[in-house]
């Protein structure tokens, strides 16, 4: 308006209330402090109308400011607030210009005090991510079939019964081992650390399940906490945490060997399906009987192989023929046999009638006759005197006799 | 595992374990068809042991007591 300004008083002209609304959110939407911050008081006269948008007056012992929250906005609240409750909201100020109205366009708005737990959470996430307490290199291997489990919550919450009720559906063949701790006011960050060391030197438990079930950032601080963070880091079993529901991140999850979104989720996580072992089971029996099988088979189609590489080298074939050469022998042995024997005989016979033909008896045939006297043949002249005894034996029988005379013939008889 | 090991006292996962390892060494095909056969007897009782701890198994739940 300094246009407007003259050494001469003019009657001033008149603005619409338009023009001066305008001009105003101009000079608001000029500020950068007014564009970008937070504001914190509690909600009073909250409503929201079908569009969908969010109207309240956020005020505190000593003064008042409007807001509205489109729609687009609502849409990213965890939660709609509710009239009393103590907020911090952040956006924009600026000019309703139709209403003559100064406003908070706002776009965040969170439970009070959580600004500055945000800030200690950052600073506690800085601190330890610096001295490697998130670094891969330190999770350890969550075991496949854990034989004891540890789990760390609250003996009263939801959690345990959810954990409880995952693992006997999943995983009965486990033995488990409640190490009770609060898991939300001033004693529960020194109650989960001392469970957590508890269960490493009683028990040492396979792996440690750590967490409670869903609440507000207050109610899940015990897991933003320093001492909690270290001692998951000093466990020797492995931890999976599982804290409130899937957005909620605390400094524990970063620190656990696994972060799963909820206490469910950390007991599905840390054991396998009881129904796929099975499966898994079935799958290896009939491995293990195709194997056997078909060791069977390839041993049973091998000693057929050498089987009938032994009958190739077998000596059956050279015995027959042997058998055969021996039988050819035999039979021309005996053909031989045979014939010597007939041979034999026929000079057995021959010689039979040559001895039958010098037998005295047949030489009487012919009509000589054999002499002998006191036994003995008498042969020649020597053997008898006259007046002898002799005995003469003619064919066909003998006589006796009397030597009466001897008569020498001239020629020499042997 | 020592091969006289008592099957019986075997937890699931040693059970489990030892059944994975004798099927490995079967497909390697090196041990000789009597050793094949009673690791396949072994095998099978393997297999019978862990059916067994599924079928009968019931979450055991204790609660520990946590010095001051």
């Amino acid at each position: 308006m300094s246009e407007q300004l003259s050494l001469f008083p003019e009657p001033k002209r008149s603005y619409s209330i338009i023009e001066i609304n305008t001009y105003l959110r101009t000079l608001l939407e000029g500020d950068s402090l007014l564009q970008d911050i937070w504001v914190e008081g509690e909600i009073s006269n909250l409503s929201r109308p079908k569009s969908g948008h969010l109207y309240f007056t956020l005020k505190d012992s000593q003064a008042a400011i409007r807001c509205v929250m489109w729609r687009s906005q609502t849409a990213r609240l965890a939660a709609i607030p509710q009239d009393g409750m103590a907020v911090e909201v952040h956006g924009s100020i600026s000019v309703y210009e139709a209403a003559g109205q100064y406003q908070l366009y706002a776009d965040q708005i969170r439970p009070a005090g959580e600004g500055l737990l945000y800030q200690e959470f950052n600073r506690l996430k800085n601190k330890l991510e610096a001295e490697g307490l998130f670094d891969p290199a330190h999770k350890r291997p969550i075991p496949e079939m854990p034989a004891v489990i540890g789990v760390v919550t609250s003996p009263t919450g939801a959690a345990i019964q959810d954990i409880l009720n995952t693992l006997k559906r999943r995983y009965p063949l486990a033995r488990v081992v409640l190490a009770p701790a609060a898991v939300q006011g001033d004693a529960a960050p020194g109650e989960i650390a001392s469970a957590i060391h508890a269960l490493n030197q009683q028990i040492q438990p396979d792996v440690i399940l750590v967490g409670r079930g869903g609440g507000s950032i207050e109610d899940l601080w015990a897991f933003n906490q320093e001492i909690v963070a270290r001692a998951i880091f000093a466990s020797d079993a492995p931890v999976i945490s599982g804290v409130g529901h899937e957005i909620d991140f605390t400094i524990s999850d970063f620190v656990a060997d696994l972060r799963a979104p909820t206490p469910t989720a950390a007991a599905e996580l840390a054991v396998p399906d009881q129904i796929e072992l099975a499966g898994i089971l079935l799958e290896r029996r009939e491995t293990l009987q195709r194997q056997i099988k078909d060791r069977l088979n390839e041993q049973r189609w091998a000693l057929g192989q050498t089987a009938s590489r032994l009958q190739q080298v077998s000596p059956a074939a050279q015995l027959a023929a042997g058998r055969q050469t021996l039988d050819e022998l035999f039979r021309r042995g005996e053909r031989a046999l045979q014939h010597h024997i007939k041979l034999q005989q026929t000079r057995l016979s021959g010689l039979s009638q040559q001895l039958d033909s010098l037998s005295p008896q047949n030489v009487l045939r012919r009509g000589y006759a054999a002499v002998s006297s006191g036994g003995r043949p008498v042969t020649s002249l020597k053997d008898i005197q006259p007046g002898n005894q002799i005995h003469v034996q003619v064919r066909d029988g003998s006589f006796d006799a009397r030597v009466t005379a001897k008569e020498e013939k001239n020629e020499q008889i042997n | 595992m020592s091969k006289s090991t008592e099957i019986t006292s075997l937890s699931y996962e040693q059970a489990f374990e030892e059944l994975q390892a004798l099927i490995n060494t079967l497909e390697s095909g090196e041990k000789s068809l009597d050793e094949t056969l009673k690791l396949y007897q072994r095998g099978q009782a393997l297999y019978q042991h862990c059916q067994k701890l599924l079928e009968e198994a019931e979450l055991k739940i204790e609660t520990l007591d946590i010095p001051e």
